[in-house]
């Protein structure tokens, strides 16, 4: 009996890419494509290619934010209405103070800051159960959000501020016929170095999965899974292109979506957080300060809600007192959607991240196809349970 | 009506492949208790699964006969319907609900559809007396009471389904001696009342003492049968055949360990409980452990050895906390556990599900949890390399039965786990090991690979400290020990001194001594 047992485990080295992995990669696909069919290829134009960035950056900070929040077992549900209030203070000090861009900005994460450590103090130092001090933060958010507006929308916001939701990058078209389109030369040169980086570092993980004899999926696999990747990547930066070129809040996103990647992936502080969430009790007693790692989680929400505020408040070009309502759903929801388990201790960004954009496609394919709203919160309901119970099940057989 | 009650007939379990059972054979006579015996992975539990119906029929292939007809049970509600009940390892009782409730849970007295609350406390009182809890209130929650009488309540909510087949996995194993032997008197007394009872236990004096028959079960397989009126009955015996060896020595001898200086002192040590400031829970406690030395901390539930091995950790345990720690020689103040760390002392936890390890997470994250910052990182972003090559090493070194460092610890057998949580403390390179508990619930081959563990770290000269309820543990592997009762030392003991009866002798003259 031992004997086979051996041979097994040294058979195993190849093994197949686990579907599950990049199941919800393939439901973004699929999504996408459905409603290309629906709207008749609206969704695939440059344009709207351009504005699905637009639109869903701010749940993207957000998903990123709550995922450690996830990852610890628990929510935010305050984030709306501190990405509110955040925005409030920044459109405030632009509009009645005469501040200059970079004060706001600064102002507006530091007011995240404060939010964040505010529900870290009572969460941590107090134990205080985090739905509750969140429940607390999203009234007591939507009130002060009023009060420093006087229930008013503070607007217009000048350019040099709602650059960072608007602006792109400089462009250079080729191509161009009759004057009208062509191709930026950017655009093409990232999607190529983005292309080259993948292919490196599937090599990279290669070399070192042969160096600790770790098992490896079989080549055509890989090849195929790359090149859907990079074919995706070319289409998306190719329709880019064709428009104004690379948004200045995509190069934001990619730096925020890295930092935290690495951070979750690559960090003791990382490792410390899914350690927290998959075993609190085990945590305090392998030396981590569990108190500590709670505080920054939500502080650092916090931060990002800072940051969805700037972004929020810039594509609109004002600070609006009713802005942000129920962002922390669409945060929940795209952890969820993008495998976090509500027990705490499992779930990555990468996940939040396509979580966030499946939401991100529906909102748009619907609009684009008509949906009337009601339908459409009908229809992302549906989909997060669906999300959720297929991801449940699936698990439930393999043990 | 055949000769016995229940027979098991060649079953056959799979698991996506795996074969857990394999033509498994076990035959029960009426009002006999049964013992099933086996190292941890063996198959009891599984077995006992797919008797009481946890695994429907179909998903196993055998037969069930129980008196006389053949069962095809699809969910516990069958099997209990016929009179068999199980009462598994962790309690099934809702702690916030009144005795007379969990007793009848899932088994409500009714009037008309709603709860018929007279009979449901006055039945509840009879079923209480018939297991000696006579004295107890049943409307008080289940929590107030001790986990001796929960696991008892949970005999009187099996009597109150009409079982007339009982079957306890691991019912000793939270309990104390006192209440573990009142268990078994309860199990001899409702076999005198016409029960028949199947026991899972590792603790094979409860079993030689209270079994009437022994079946071994071993890998998937049904090795032997012992009775108790023609076999041989005693612990050698039933070891040999579940390991199919002989274990000539179920402690290994430690050879060519020096023992040195003085590595690890606590000096006038004083806790209060952590809820209640007025509550003196160790008292003036002096301790020395020299390098290379095995010491032992011996007494019964409740001394406060646990009390005493956590409030040293990093104060994870107590407050008001007072006295002197000192470790190579050097006073250290060991405010919380990076500290404790740090200052190279280790404690490996009780309980290893609970405090030792993230179930959902690999073997190789856990074992370098508590070392991930002071040896597998650099700026706090976490070397993988060197994490992966130490986890793998860790893993050969200390024999975890797997095929990666990959795998998650929560499928891991408990002798597999409890090695993990021993490799995670040996990478924070400790001088200093308190082991709480560390073959708690585990198999007696895991038991000697972990002994061994201990002995080499002995013999690397680390001083290692050993809490263990299981005197004849303490007897095997410790140089010397402190006996602790309520919280004071009430003896030390060394070498040839070290017996069953010494022990027991220390803390019967420390509560005269109380008592005076």
């Amino acid at each position: 009996m031992e004997k086979t047992a051996v041979k097994t485990a040294t058979a195993s080295k190849k093994v197949n890419l686990s579907m599950k992995q990049y199941g919800m990669v393939l439901a973004l696909i699929v999504v996408y494509l459905i409603f290309a069919g629906i709207t008749g290829g609206k969704n695939l134009t440059a344009i709207n290619v351009n504005n699905l960035i637009m639109q869903n950056g701010y749940v993207i900070i957000l998903a990123v934010g709550m995922l450690l929040c996830v990852l610890t077992g628990n929510v935010d549900l305050g984030v709306g209405s501190v990405v509110a209030s955040c925005g409030a203070v920044a459109g405030t000090l632009i509009v009645d103070f005469g501040a200059s861009t970079p004060v706001a900005m600064l102002a507006s994460l530091a007011v995240g800051i404060v939010f964040g450590a505010f529900v870290g103090f009572f969460v941590s130092k107090l134990a205080i159960p985090p739905f509750i001090v969140t429940l607390a933060t999203m009234l007591m958010g939507r009130g002060i959000c009023y009060v420093i507006l006087q229930a008013q929308t503070k607007g217009p916001l000048p350019a040099d501020y709602t650059w960072i939701s608007t602006g792109f990058l400089p462009t250079i078209k080729v191509g161009a016929v009759d004057g009208a389109g062509g191709v930026d030369l950017v655009s093409i040169v990232i999607a190529i170095v983005i292309a080259v980086l993948i292919i490196l570092g599937e090599l990279k993980s290669i070399a070192t999965s042969k160096k600790h004899g770790l098992p490896l999926a079989p080549a055509w696999q890989l090849i195929i899974k790359d090149a859907v990747i990079i074919f995706i990547e070319f289409f998306f930066f190719y329709k880019l292109g064709c428009f104004s070129g690379v948004p200045v809040l995509l190069i934001l996103l990619a730096v925020v979506v890295g930092i935290y990647h690495f951070i979750t992936t690559q960090t003791v502080a990382g490792r410390q957080i899914y350690a927290m969430g998959g075993n609190a009790k085990a945590a305090r007693l392998s030396g981590i300060n569990t108190e500590k790692v709670f505080f920054w989680v939500y502080a650092n929400m916090g931060l990002l809600c800072g940051l969805a505020g700037i972004v929020l408040s810039a594509r609109n070009a004002s600070a609006t007192p009713k802005a942000g309502d129920q962002f922390e759903m669409d945060a929940i929801a795209s952890c969820y959607i993008g495998g976090a388990a509500t027990s705490g201790g499992i779930g990555t960004i990468i996940g939040a991240v396509v979580g966030a954009l499946i939401m991100g496609v529906l909102n748009n394919g619907m609009s684009l196809a008509g949906f009337d709203t009601n339908v459409q919160k009908i229809v992302k309901g549906a989909v997060l349970l669906g999300a959720v119970t297929v991801d449940l099940l699936s698990k439930r057989k393999k043990g | 009506m055949s000769e016995y009650i229940l027979e098991m007939n060649h079953i056959v379990k799979e698991f996506s492949g795996v074969r857990a059972l394999n033509d498994v054979n076990l035959k029960v006579k009426p009002g006999e208790i049964m013992a099933i015996c086996g190292e941890n992975g063996a198959g009891k539990s599984t077995l006992m699964n797919v008797l009481s119906g946890v695994y429907p029929y179909g998903e196993y292939t055998g037969d069930i006969v129980y008196k006389g007809e053949v069962c095809k049970f699809h969910s516990i509600k069958d099997s209990e319907r016929k009179g068999i009940v199980i009462i598994h390892q962790e309690l099934a009782l809702s702690p916030f609900l009144s005795i007379a409730e969990n007793v009848f849970i899932g088994n409500e007295r009714k009037k008309g559809g709603m709860i018929d609350w007279t009979a449901t406390r006055r039945e509840a009182q009879e079923l209480l007396a018939r297991v000696g809890l006579e004295h107890e209130n049943v409307n008080v929650p289940v929590n107030s009471l001790g986990v001796g009488k929960q696991q008892l309540i949970e005999i009187a909510k099996a009597l109150g389904k009409k079982a007339d087949l009982l079957i306890l996995d691991e019912p000793t194993a939270a309990l104390n001696d006192k209440e573990s032997a009142q268990l078994l008197e309860l199990m001899l007394q409702l076999k005198a009342q016409g029960m028949t009872c199947i026991i899972i236990s590792h603790k094979l004096n409860e079993i030689s003492y209270v079994a009437d028959s022994i079946t071994i079960i071993r890998d998937g397989q049904t090795i032997e049968t012992l009775d108790k009126k023609t076999d041989d009955f005693s612990e050698d015996r039933i070891i040999k055949g579940m390991v199919g060896r002989e274990l000539t020595n179920r402690y290994p001898k430690r050879e060519n360990c020096p023992i040195g200086d003085v590595i690890f002192e606590v000096k006038d040590w004083n806790v209060y409980h952590p809820d209640d400031s007025t509550r003196h829970i160790l008292k003036d406690i002096n301790i020395q452990v020299r390098a290379g030395e095995v010491v032992g901390l011996a007494g019964l539930m409740g001394a406060g050895r646990t009390e005493l091995a956590m409030s040293l950790f990093g104060h994870s345990y107590g407050q008001k906390i007072t006295g002197e720690i000192k470790i190579n020689g050097k006073h250290v103040d060991l405010k919380n556990v990076r500290q404790a760390i740090n200052n190279k002392l280790a404690y490996v936890s009780e309980d290893r599900k609970t405090y030792g390890l993230v179930l959902i997470d690999s073997i190789k994250f856990n074992m370098t949890l508590s070392a991930l910052r002071n040896f597998f990182s650099r700026k706090g972003i976490v070397d993988q390399q060197s994490e992966a090559v130490k986890a793998e090493e860790y893993r050969q070194r200390i024999n975890v039965k797997t095929t990666s460092v990959e795998q998650a610890v929560g499928a891991l057998s408990g002798g597999n786990q409890q090695k993990v949580v021993l490799a995670k403390w040996m990478l924070t390179q400790p001088d200093v090991l308190i082991l709480d508990e560390p073959t708690r619930g585990i198999d007696v081959g895991a038991k000697y690979e972990i002994y061994c563990v201990i002995n080499e770290l002995a013999k690397s000269g680390k001083a290692v400290v050993i809490i263990s309820s299981e005197m004849p543990e303490i007897i095997g592997t410790c140089d010397r020990t402190y006996v602790l009762n309520e919280g004071e030392i009430a003896g030390e003991l060394s070498g040839d001194e070290i017996t069953q009866e010494a022990i027991m002798g220390c803390i019967m003259a420390h509560n005269r001594k109380g008592d005076a």
